[in-house]
């Protein structure tokens, strides 16, 4: 291998590397937030919500789980201006996010969720508790507590997945990585350098997400 | 301008869609064979076996797959090697799924109680026996489930091998909407037969982990 290996190029793509890295982390930040409240809410439906939108539910969880990511942000980018529905790249990007991750927190939330023995809900209603008071407290922290670590991987892995949005033009870590590319002709060099920040994100969304859990459910779960 | 008919899309998408089943086949089983390689470095006895193979995974598992593709696109071609699209899906994608596999399996080896693994070794069997005769019949029976689960994934996975230029299903998707101007239509079809392979695939993992309903044995 006769290759010279040249990193030269990153002092001056510094600021579109940072760029980059701001809006994968803004994705990743808004994405996980309103997807998870997605899940929840699926996942209320699924358990204790009205019956007729239960298959809905179950078909939307279906339909994005066993599709891939980079065809349903296409599908909201390209697809739906033909309904008349137009939005820029990033809220594209972060609408997909959302939905992917909704489905998939749907599932996880709802494995916790059927954990809960049913007496607890029905010693929640016997503590004269609403029935949305019951599923806060006696149904979905534990819950919630229980799947906290599957829940974290699943955004990690939604945050490694969103490099994908590069691809309609959303102005990611991977985009600017192919944007730097294209000047510096050092295509290797700039893609092991993108690699290794997004390496570093997931282990600081990581440790992030366990500190989250440690601070949002300090109890020890009871089982 | 040339009209293209509704059969005329399917019809396209259905071709590239053998792209798509050739190449998941291919990274699966490629995978499981790297992968298997990795189980038995990472429960092995060596430490420095352990740390490889986890370091390993910790790095496939941490960057996306996506820079994966990139790398193994640009990576190989500086050994001179003039590097085809398909050529770097399938080594991005094999080396990816092995990652995965390791670790799935791992967990299925390590769910076989402990007790088993003194017991062979008290009859003298060694490590590999141990494995062959012992672990491994028991392990594979709780890996089937998330194995094929996992197989969805690497599926949705060579979707981003268009993005390094594989002509695949959602490439087609894409060539197709560019000479169609239908992008509803085409995104929606390329999601559907996505979800035909993927479906069953993840409703057989359903089935056959309640059939086994290997997850309350051990307790």
């Amino acid at each position: 291998m006769t290759y010279q290996f040249d990193f030269g190029w990153l002092i001056v793509s510094l600021p579109v590397l940072l760029k980059g890295i701001r809006i994968t982390v803004q994705l990743i930040l808004i994405g996980a937030v309103f997807g998870v409240a997605l899940g929840i809410a699926c996942a209320w439906v699924r358990a204790l919500g009205p019956k007729w939108l239960r298959p809905v539910v179950a078909t939307y969880v279906e339909l994005i789980r066993n599709t891939p990511f980079l065809i349903q942000l296409f599908f909201i980018f390209f697809g739906l201006p033909s309904l008349g529905i137009r939005m820029s790249e990033l809220t594209a990007a972060n609408l997909a996010m959302i939905v992917n991750l909704g489905a998939y927190s749907c599932e996880i939330i709802r494995a916790g969720i059927q954990a809960t023995p049913r007496g607890q809900f029905e010693a929640g209603a016997s503590l004269a508790m609403t029935p949305f008071q019951a599923f806060w407290y006696v149904v979905l922290i534990p819950a919630l507590q229980r799947i906290w670590p599957a829940l974290s991987s699943q955004i990690v892995i939604v945050m490694l997945g969103s490099a994908v949005v590069s691809q309609i033009a959303a102005e990611d870590l991977t985009f600017a990585a192919n944007f730097i590319q294209s000047r510096n002709f050092r295509a290797f060099e700039t893609y092991i350098v993108s690699t290794l920040i997004y390496l570093a994100l997931a282990i600081l969304l990581r440790q992030l997400l366990a500190g989250l859990g440690g601070m949002l459910f300090p109890r020890k779960a009871s089982r | 301008m040339i009209e293209f008919s509704f059969w005329d899309i399917l019809r396209n998408l259905l071709l590239a869609a053998r792209w798509t089943v050739l190449l998941s086949l291919v990274s699966f089983i490629g995978g499981g064979i790297v992968g298997a390689v990795l189980l038995f470095l990472r429960i092995g006895g060596r430490r420095w076996m352990r740390l490889l193979s986890r370091g390993y995974i910790q790095l496939f598992q941490g960057t996306p797959l996506l820079m994966q593709l990139f790398l193994a696109f640009f990576g190989l071609g500086l050994f001179g090697i003039d590097v085809p699209a398909r050529l770097a899906a399938c080594v991005a994608l094999i080396l990816w799924t092995a990652a995965f596999l390791a670790e799935i399996w791992r967990g299925c080896v390590e769910s076989v109680a402990k007790g088993q693994w003194e017991a062979s070794a008290s009859l003298g069997m060694g490590y590999l026996q141990q494995m062959r005769y012992v672990i491994l019949p028991q392990a594979l029976k709780v890996a089937v489930p998330p194995t094929v689960g996992f197989s969805v994934q690497v599926v949705k996975g060579t979707a981003l091998t268009s993005i390094i230029g594989f002509v695949e299903l959602s490439k087609a998707g894409s060539i197709v909407t560019n000479a169609t101007f239908q992008p509803f239509t085409v995104y929606g079809l390329v999601a559907l037969i996505y979800f035909a392979l993927c479906w069953p695939l993840s409703k057989s993992s359903q089935l056959l982990e309640r059939k086994l309903n290997v997850a309350h044995r051990n307790h």
